[in-house]
């Protein structure tokens, strides 16, 4: 069943287009998010759904209804601010129960509500404290009771992990896909940080310049990037530019690459783990040029002709003979042909 | 450094010095016996503020200025208010020329802006045959004039730091637009208007220039009564009343200091 859909929806500034033409789909109990760099139409997109923007053009539909020209206070969604947008002279209980207040919900059901919902966020102690008195942490899990005490149908989020710590993030990334999949909350979510879309989401929408890139599961745009900028975006890639040519690909440079799947290709990319490094007699011949030891894992660029690829295996044991590859040395690249993708844009 | 530092210190210092030392010999001098102000005084009394607090003019004085004041800001804080509002808020053509004419009476000098209300006053006076210079509703339009730019000042900086996602959040709760005014909007913006009601009471309150010509009989307000004092007296009495409205608006300003932090509005 489809909670939220977006319909051909677009969005112009004046002569500028901040989204156009999008179309999206989630499913009840779903977490999608909308994925891409900052100033591609992310928040202009959630904001439609919301309502505080207009549309220039097409529909906004939750629950199979029509709710494009419909107010923000008749729309039934919750959107948590990347700012948290907390009352700041209402109590934490207070800012938990605004909703259901204008709802009519009688005094005493409501207040159970939002300490249920407090509880739920694990808050429930601090539920006399103000805003002000609260860690930034402590604010976000109110933004979320506040929202989801509502039972909206859909949950909106803009950035919700922007204004944490490194530390905080991955327990709250953790702790939020958590409450959305207990609660069966669709949700959309916006991020410009792929990690984020790619461990909590059910679905992506990755957007660029007020467009639709790719839509899918994280699998699909991993491994299946449509265009050299979803595999650049998602996760890291080596784009090597180039055109297929006498039973191969080959780059600016002239070296050749094996793979001719897709005759009208310009794009060859490559996942850096998927490479291996061998001997210079097995494989494509390059040039070792540096070497970045990140722990668990090791960096290796590479250069093909002059084109710098980045390779990324396990750290090697000392008895390994890649741990005695200094750069300069020639090596060897290798990988399973399927692996690589050769994209026509 | 160090040098620069110094000098910035030792001109604050002077600075509040200048400013603040003739108003504590006022408070001293206000205790002295003396009727004519003699150094060393030949003896402490209460005796001036026995005089002023008995003496007709100063306590009519100050129920006139108290009701003026009163009236002028209870009509010119929601005015202004509602102007700074759509100041900010609305798309309004010339937002700065309207900002600009609001906030003129703070800027035109208070004598000037008190002779032109008199010359108009007396030509509409003329035209209507009804008094308006000498009355109390025409004293209070006056002030009104001092109310409403103050308000509108402190209103605007107030709501320029308001966080308009908050006001959006209330909306995405399923609050109506009236009910996000009334719940968040006024409530968030209660620090500056009640900040804009002192000032405006204040203002009101202690103005000399803009009454000066506005006045009838029996409607002095306190700074009026204090001047038509000095003409015929010198003793202490009017440092002793001076003192009492030092010590009134002082105890004021730390009321709303408790309210709202006086520093972040002006
Ligand atoms: N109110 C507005 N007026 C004019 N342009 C806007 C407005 N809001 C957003 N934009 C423009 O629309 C584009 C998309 O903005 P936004 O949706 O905020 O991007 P994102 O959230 O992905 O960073 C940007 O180029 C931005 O400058
Ligand atoms: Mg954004």
């Amino acid at each position: 069943m489809k909670s939220l859909e977006l319909v051909n929806i677009r969005k112009e500034y004046g002569d500028a287009v901040a989204v156009d033409d999008m179309n999206m789909t989630i499913r009840k109990g779903e977490l999608v998010s909308l994925l891409g760099p900052s100033g591609c139409g992310k928040t202009t997109t959630l904001r439609m759904v919301a309502g505080f923007v207009a549309p220039s053009a097409g529909s906004v539909l939750i629950d199979g209804r029509d709710v494009t020209h419909r107010p923000p206070y008749e729309r039934n969604t919750a959107l948590v601010f990347q700012s948290y947008a907390l009352f700041p002279h209402m109590s934490v209980a207070q800012n938990v129960a605004f909703g259901l207040e204008m709802r009519r919900m009688p005094r005493a059901e409501r207040e159970a509500k939002s300490l249920e919902a407090l509880r739920r966020v694990r808050l429930d102690h601090l539920a006399e404290r103000y805003p002000r008195q609260l860690s930034g942490g402590q604010q976000q899990r109110v933004a979320l009771a506040r929202g989801l005490v509502l039972n909206p149908d859909v949950f909106l989020l803009d950035e919700p992990l922007s204004n944490l710590d490194a530390k905080l993030r991955a327990e709250v990334r953790s702790e939020i896909r958590g409450l959305q999949q207990a609660l069966e909350l669709t949700t959309l979510m916006v991020t410009h940080d792929q990690e984020e879309a790619l461990t909590m989401s059910d679905g992506l929408v990755l957007m660029a310049g007020g467009r639709v890139r790719q839509s899918g599961s994280a699998q699909d745009l991993y491994e299946r990037p449509a265009d050299a900028f979803v595999a650049d975006f998602v996760g890291r890639s080596n784009v090597l530019e180039g055109r297929v040519e006498g039973g191969s690909f080959r780059m600016k440079d002239g070296t050749a690459l094996p793979g001719t799947a897709v005759p009208t290709a310009r794009y060859y990319t490559l996942r850096p783990e998927k490479i291996a490094l061998t001997s210079p007699d097995q494989g494509v011949p390059g040039t070792l040029r540096e070497v970045l030891y990140l722990g668990a894992q090791t960096e290796y660029t590479v250069l093909l002709g002059t084109t710098p690829v980045t390779v990324i295996r396990a750290t090697p044991g000392p008895d390994d003979t890649l741990a005695r590859l200094r750069p300069g040395d020639p090596v060897g690249l290798r990988w399973n042909s399927a692996d690589a993708r050769l994209l026509d844009s | 450094m160090r040098l620069t530092s110094l000098i910035y210190r030792g001109t604050i210092v002077i600075a509040y010095t200048v400013m603040l030392l003739p108003v504590l010999l006022l408070v001293v001098t206000s205790f002295f016996r003396d009727a004519i102000i003699a150094f060393p005084p030949t003896g402490l009394s209460l005796e001036w503020y026995r005089n002023a607090l008995t003496r007709d003019e100063f306590l009519s004085g100050f129920l006139v200025s108290v009701k003026v004041a009163a009236i002028a800001t209870a009509i010119g804080v929601p005015t202004g208010t509602a102007a700074a509002m759509a100041l900010v808020r609305s798309r309004l053509r010339f937002k700065a020329a309207i900002t600009t004419f609001l906030l003129g009476p703070i800027i035109v000098p208070g004598i000037v802006a008190g002779i032109a209300l008199y010359l108009s006053y007396l030509a509409v006076q003329n035209r209507l045959d009804m008094d308006i210079v000498g009355t109390l509703p025409g004293l209070i339009a006056a002030h009104v004039l001092l109310t409403i730019p103050w308000t509108v000042r402190v209103v605007i900086s107030g709501l320029q730091g308001l966080d308009r996602s908050v006001e959006e959040a209330a909306l995405n709760l399923g609050a109506r637009p009236r009910a996000v005014f009334l719940r968040v909007t006024l409530p968030m913006m209660r620090p500056a208007i009640v900040a804009a009601a002192m000032f405006s009471f204040i203002q009101s309150f202690e103005n000399l220039e803009l009454t000066l010509l506005l006045v009838g009989p029996g409607m002095s307000t306190l700074p009026i009564a204090m001047m038509n004092y000095l003409e015929f007296q010198v003793d202490p009495t009017l440092a002793a009343v001076a003192t009492l409205q030092i010590a009134v608006i002082a105890a004021m300003m730390l009321i709303t200091d408790r309210y709202v932090k006086l520093s972040r509005i002006v």
